[in-house]
């Protein structure tokens, strides 16, 4: 895992690599958290284009940092879905709120802009 | 070609990849596609977790993985000894979460049931529970 600021956008930006279980989780979700108290930022965006696995509890990350970047007036995005990821979010329904792109330069459009992204 | 396995582990996080390779690996056999292996990781994978944060809430116990195979039906029970659960109705309603302040999505028996052909779910206070689930491999 790695997370890295981008600061003229006000976002972090957090790539998953590996496999996101419950034991990954707690340790994503406190780095994810400190970064973002420290750096101001108030976007996410998820790069799950090195994860090679995802439970629920990939879940409850990208559904916890939505409503933190969502109470700071932020958006969240994630790109790098493969497969057997998108499947699992769609179930959650959690494709309704946060935005899935092909790739950072749209995430970040999409973030930049505030405008809907479609396709 | 029947066969079985048994593999028990503690209930630390650190245990949930474990448990996932010890379920694909054994599931292997049945020459299964890279999409149903990821299928059982994950159904295996929220059984695990759940036996670990439900199951031995605020303790550490022992949890078994059981697999069958026969002829081209894989079965897999994940079982704990702890806590049990007192309303499993509940417990497998989608988006059900008993630990809503852990950001726990409560789609872990949504998820198995959609990964597998059957989820059973035994259980009985202060005992344990077993999810049994199967899933057949087409050959």
């Amino acid at each position: 895992m790695e997370i890295k600021l981008i600061g003229e956008k006000r976002a972090i930006l957090i790539k998953v690599d590996g496999e996101l279980d419950h034991h990954m989780a707690g340790k994503i979700k406190d780095a994810a958290d400190r970064k973002m108290r420290s750096t101001n930022a108030v976007n996410v965006i998820f790069d799950l284009s090195g994860m090679t696995f995802m439970d629920s509890a990939g879940i409850g990350v990208m559904m916890g940092r939505y409503k933190k970047a969502r109470t700071l007036g932020g958006k969240t995005a994630v790109f790098g879905t493969n497969a057997q990821t998108l499947r699992i979010i769609k179930m959650s329904g959690m494709d309704k709120v946060i935005k899935i792109v092909p790739g950072f330069e749209k995430a970040v459009r999409y973030i930049d802009k505030g405008e809907i992204y479609n396709g | 070609m029947d066969n079985t396995m048994n593999a028990e582990f503690l209930s630390i996080s650190e245990n949930e990849s474990f448990a996932r390779v010890v379920a694909s690996a054994f599931a292997a056999q049945l020459n299964p596609t890279a999409a149903e292996i990821a299928e059982i990781k994950t159904a295996v994978s929220e059984a695990v977790t759940n036996a670990i944060i439900h199951g031995y809430e605020n303790s550490t116990g022992i949890v078994r993985i059981e697999g069958k195979i026969h002829k081209n039906e894989l079965e897999i029970s994940v079982i704990d000894y702890g806590w049990g659960i007192s309303d499993i109705e509940e417990a497998r309603k989608p988006l059900f979460t008993g630990k809503p302040e852990l950001e726990r999505s409560g789609m872990g028996f949504s998820i198995m049931e959609s990964f597998m052909d059957s989820v059973e779910v035994i259980s009985s206070l202060g005992e344990g529970t077993t999810v049994k689930m199967t899933k057949t491999i087409e050959e």
